[in-house]
């Protein structure tokens, strides 16, 4: 008999507490299997954020860290510094990331960490019960909005990728969605190449994931997946947004891009420094 | 090895090295920044990472990723730097992490000022994050020791699994002076299974402080409990001078207020009044049988700091209703003068 579904070994073999219909099941399983068909597992560390996903450590079956709220891709640098040689990568939702965290989230990715973010943004603080999210729509019913937000009193929604994509840092960024089967597609392509970017050390690699919150939305299932394409796809078009190569392939697009270096004297080319006794160690 | 003659700051960075503290994140804070711009230079030689975070809650939670991860960790600042830190210094001490956390202190509260001042000891010895925990504290009082404590610190930090801070005034991180990088030798520390480091031939390991089920919360906060009681009867360091002869006053002081009160109590000896002093080395676990033991052969017992009195607490805990404590101390920057100390002795003296 020939196997043609099975539990990616990086799946832990466990029951997740997230609720019916929630998209984050099948994010999780596109990283397994991203992780396991790249030969990934015995050396990734996934880092876990506050927020639906809080207990993804117990989903996976390899290293995890828990961090603190937004500071995911702070203890991502932490691991990546200390120790190059594992992958590394977070998982964070639209409050984790693109409110608490957004200092952390844009220097990481303006250093050009090499480690990899997966992004869930389905427009709504979840665990806490359905707050409103940086990522919130125009109009959009939630326990702190419930007038719909006014994007004169709170701004408009945040665009992670688009932010991140005006950075000058070579990186790979893209948006995708995983209501249906034929996004779901692309999405494993996406993320896959995020993490094949990490292992060959090339650059910060972001995968953002339009996802669906029908607990906290008030919908069904069925009905999350039509409104999310209704309503947020129009706003949060998906796509790649930046690839490595494009610095390569594009240099005369991006030739004024290019920031000029000062050329007096705060320019200093790396050089030996005299420091006399201190500079043997141990 | 010869002795060299170094900043505080950059000896601190120094010492680190050699003891292995070799990933460094750290963002700029006077009166501290020398020890960054010495290693953004010195850690590339010696193969070590540093980098300069986008902000001090950054650095903490990087300190707990690359700890996490097994990797012999630390980062300095100064106090408005700390206090943005302790979110970081509460999840590392709840994942039962090991990192060293340097705080140069100066003047506050709020933005304060950058001048030397001891300020900061209840944020460093009661806790200073959310949460039931605490951190090893040592109080140099000279830029050897300061030296010296550096290896110990990293040590302390393994063997426990506890974020350990130094806690240098102003005046340790700038002043100058004759210091010899010595040769540590500690027993082996046991291996870190717990890390972070790839799940290749084991069960995964996870570091984590979220416990939602009560009864394993309770055990984790009972668990470093008992961490913390090892500590007292195991970590308690202090310098005693001029307890080996007659004294109608103890002083209790460290750091630089520790030195200024050596000078003090000479000047009180000629003028016939005799005084010793007890120098908390460790702040936690501060040494209260030591002051209590050292406090019944006085008069009275006097606590001298850089602060509005708050080793003072620590000082009448271990004193309890035995005999009188006091108080003298500078603040906002100032530096209190032996003269100033003498004067604050013999005020009390003639009061009784």
């Amino acid at each position: 008999m020939k196997t043609v579904f099975r539990r990616p070994e990086s799946l832990a073999n466990v029951a997740t507490h997230y609720c019916p219909g929630c998209t984050h099941g099948v994010i999780h399983r596109l990283i397994a299997e991203a992780i396991d068909e790249l030969g990934l597992r015995e050396r990734t560390v996934g880092i876990a954020p506050v927020g639906c996903s809080v207990l993804a450590f117990n989903y996976f079956n390899f290293d995890f860290q828990e961090a603190a709220h937004g500071r995911a891709p702070a203890v991502a640098t932490g691991i990546k510094r200390g120790r190059p040689d594992l992958i590394v990568f977070t998982y964070q939702g639209d409050g984790d990331l693109a409110s608490i965290g957004m200092a952390e989230i844009v220097h990481a990715a303006n250093r050009g960490e090499k480690f990899t973010v997966v992004f869930v943004n389905n427009a709504i603080y979840g665990m806490t019960g359905g707050q409103m999210a940086p990522t919130t729509m125009p109009g959009q019913v939630t326990t702190t909005s419930p007038a719909g937000r006014d994007v004169n009193l709170v701004g408009y929604p945040i665009r992670m990728c688009e932010l991140l994509a005006s950075l000058r840092t070579p990186g790979f960024i893209e948006r995708v969605a995983v209501h249906h089967p034929k996004y779901i597609a692309r999405a494993k392509r996406a993320i896959k190449q995020a993490f094949k970017y990490q292992a060959e050390n090339r650059c910060f690699s972001f995968v953002e994931c339009l996802s669906t919150c029908p607990t906290n939305w008030g919908l069904s299932p069925l009905k999350a997946c039509k409104w999310l394409e209704e309503n947020m796809m129009p706003y949060y078009p998906v796509k790649n947004f930046k690839t490595p190569e494009e610095v390569g392939s594009n240099s005369q697009a991006l030739a004024t891009d290019e920031p000029r270096r000062p050329s007096a004297a705060p320019v200093r080319e790396p050089a030996a420094r005299n420091h006399g006794e201190a500079s043997h160690a141990g | 090895m010869a002795k060299v003659l170094m900043k505080g700051n950059e000896a601190i960075a120094e010492s680190a090295i050699r003891a292995g503290g070799l990933c460094y994140f750290c963002y700029p804070i006077t009166p501290q920044s020398e020890v960054a711009e010495y290693l953004s230079w010195r850690m590339p030689e010696v193969g070590g990472s540093f980098l300069q975070a986008e902000s001090e809650v950054a650095v903490a939670n990087m300190l707990y990723g690359a700890a996490g991860a097994g990797v012999r960790v630390w980062t300095t600042s100064s106090s408005p730097g700390i206090s943005l830190m302790q979110e970081g210094l509460s999840y590392i001490a709840a994942a039962e992490l090991p990192a060293v956390v340097v705080n140069i202190v100066r003047c506050g509260p709020g933005l304060g000022g950058i001048l030397p001042s001891q300020c900061d000891y209840l944020q460093a010895t009661k806790g200073g994050g959310h949460g039931d925990y605490r951190c090893l504290v040592y109080g140099p009082s000279s830029v050897q020791e300061a030296v010296d404590l550096m290896p110990l610190a990293f040590d302390r930090a393994d063997r426990y699994r506890n974020p350990v801070i130094v806690v240098g005034d102003g005046m340790i991180g700038q002043m100058m002076e004759p210091v010899e990088f010595r040769r540590y030798e500690f027993p082996p520390l046991p291996s870190k299974d717990w890390a972070t480091t790839g799940c290749k031939g084991r069960k995964p390991n996870v570091v984590n402080s979220l416990y939602l089920d009560p009864a394993k919360e309770e055990q984790l906060n009972i668990r470093m409990a008992q961490k913390y009681e090892k500590m007292k009867r195991e970590e308690v360091r202090y310098e005693e001078f001029w307890t080996d002869r007659p004294y109608r006053v103890l002083l209790v002081a460290y750091g630089t207020t520790a030195r200024i009160c050596k000078t003090a109590i000479q000047k009180l000896a000629e003028q016939g009044i005799e005084a010793a002093l007890l120098r908390p080395i460790s702040l936690f676990p501060f040494p209260e049988e030591k002051v209590y033991e050292l406090g019944q052969r006085a008069e009275w017992v006097m606590s001298v700091e850089m602060s509005m009195g708050q080793m003072l607490e620590d000082v009448r805990l271990a004193m309890g209703r035995t005999k009188p404590v006091y108080f003298y101390g500078r603040t906002g920057g100032m530096v209190p003068s032996p003269d100033e100390v003498v004067e604050a002795v013999k005020l009390h003296l003639e009061r009784k």
